[in-house]
């Protein structure tokens, strides 16, 4: 493999781990903001 | 955690959506930066004239070089928070704790990671057992994804809230051995001196370091403020669904079976009714 191809799996990793892991943050804060009234939502 | 605006149906508010839109669009620009408008770190040997240098792979430090730096910050946050734990004992500091140890766990990961694969084509190594800051890094990582294992060994957040803040205040102890292993132990180590320290560095390289500096400072914000929402969330979610059971079952409970349950007969029940 080459430079550049360690380079693209280096930014492809972490930009794939970091959008997953903000996927599923704004996922899972759906499925709870349905769970839980307005008035309890007050951080 | 700022925004009063948040909708019914997500974590959103106003200010934590510009935040995304800001810290992707300077995602964008990094990797521009990173990409096309930086040069490749090639050098001439002076005796041999030989090229030598990281070549193209100088471009992965604009991220993993900031990552680090953020992934000590959520560390410390985590620390500070943990501190709040234990001394205020309210709700906010534990979700806060909890928010920036997964944060900068996911972070250190990635730090392990993009450390590993441009060691690589520089080092000619994907890993060496031997390296002190790897191997504190590597630590590093171990005990706070203990720590998450430990919050995550039952549903209610509280029960383990203060072990969890002791787990972060020793995890934390190893940040001043990863980051000053390359001083202490410079003989034990592939990793260099601090290039920022040492101004070896200048013009675009700097800059668009100093740019990842700031991108990931916005991303790591994003993240953590997402992250103490759900926590957030997760506590009222179990706070709502014990208050409903509670009400559901007063409900289902008739004046007399309460009576029964508190052991007051018929006829004490019907010396106290006027």
């Amino acid at each position: 493999m080459t430079h550049l191809g360690y380079l693209m799996a280096g930014w492809g990793i972490s930009l794939v781990v970091l959008g997953g892991y903000a996927f599923r943050l704004v996922r899972r804060g759906r499925s709870l903001s349905a769970l839980v009234p307005e008035d309890r939502r007050r951080w | 955690m700022a925004g009063r605006d948040e909708r019914p149906g997500n974590t959103g508010s106003r200010g934590s959506r510009l935040l995304g839109c800001v810290a992707l669009a300077s995602l964008v620009v990094l990797g521009v930066l990173a990409f096309f408008l930086t040069g490749p770190d090639v050098r001439l040997h002076p005796t041999t004239g030989e090229e030598f240098g990281q070549f193209d792979a100088v471009r992965m430090l604009y991220l993993h070089v900031p990552m680090a730096v953020l992934m000590y910050a959520s560390f410390m946050l985590c620390a500070a928070a943990s501190v709040g734990v234990l001394v205020k004992r309210t709700p906010w500091w534990d979700v806060m704790a909890h928010s920036t140890a997964e944060v900068g766990t996911v972070l250190c990961g990635l730090v392990l990671v993009t450390g590993s694969i441009w060691g690589r084509p520089v080092w000619n190594t994907w890993w060496e057992w031997g390296d002190v800051r790897l191997m504190t890094t590597l630590v590093l990582f171990l005990l706070f994804a203990g720590y998450l294992a430990l919050r995550r060994t039952t549903t209610d957040p509280r029960r383990q809230e203060r072990k969890a803040a002791v787990v972060a205040l020793v995890a934390v102890l190893d940040i001043p051995l990863v980051n000053r292993s390359v001083a202490w132990w410079e003989n034990r180590t592939l990793h260099q001196r601090s290039t920022l320290e040492e101004l070896k560095i200048q013009d675009l390289t700097l800059f668009t370091l100093m740019f990842g500096f700031l991108t990931f400072g916005l991303v790591v914000w994003w993240l953590t403020l997402q992250r103490f929402r759900v926590g957030w969330l997760e506590r009222a979610a179990i706070d709502h669904a014990v208050g409903s059971a509670i009400a559901e079952r007063r409900s289902e409970t008739s004046a007399d079976e309460l009576d029964a349950a508190i052991g007051v007969t018929d006829e004490q029940a019907g010396e106290a009714s006027p």
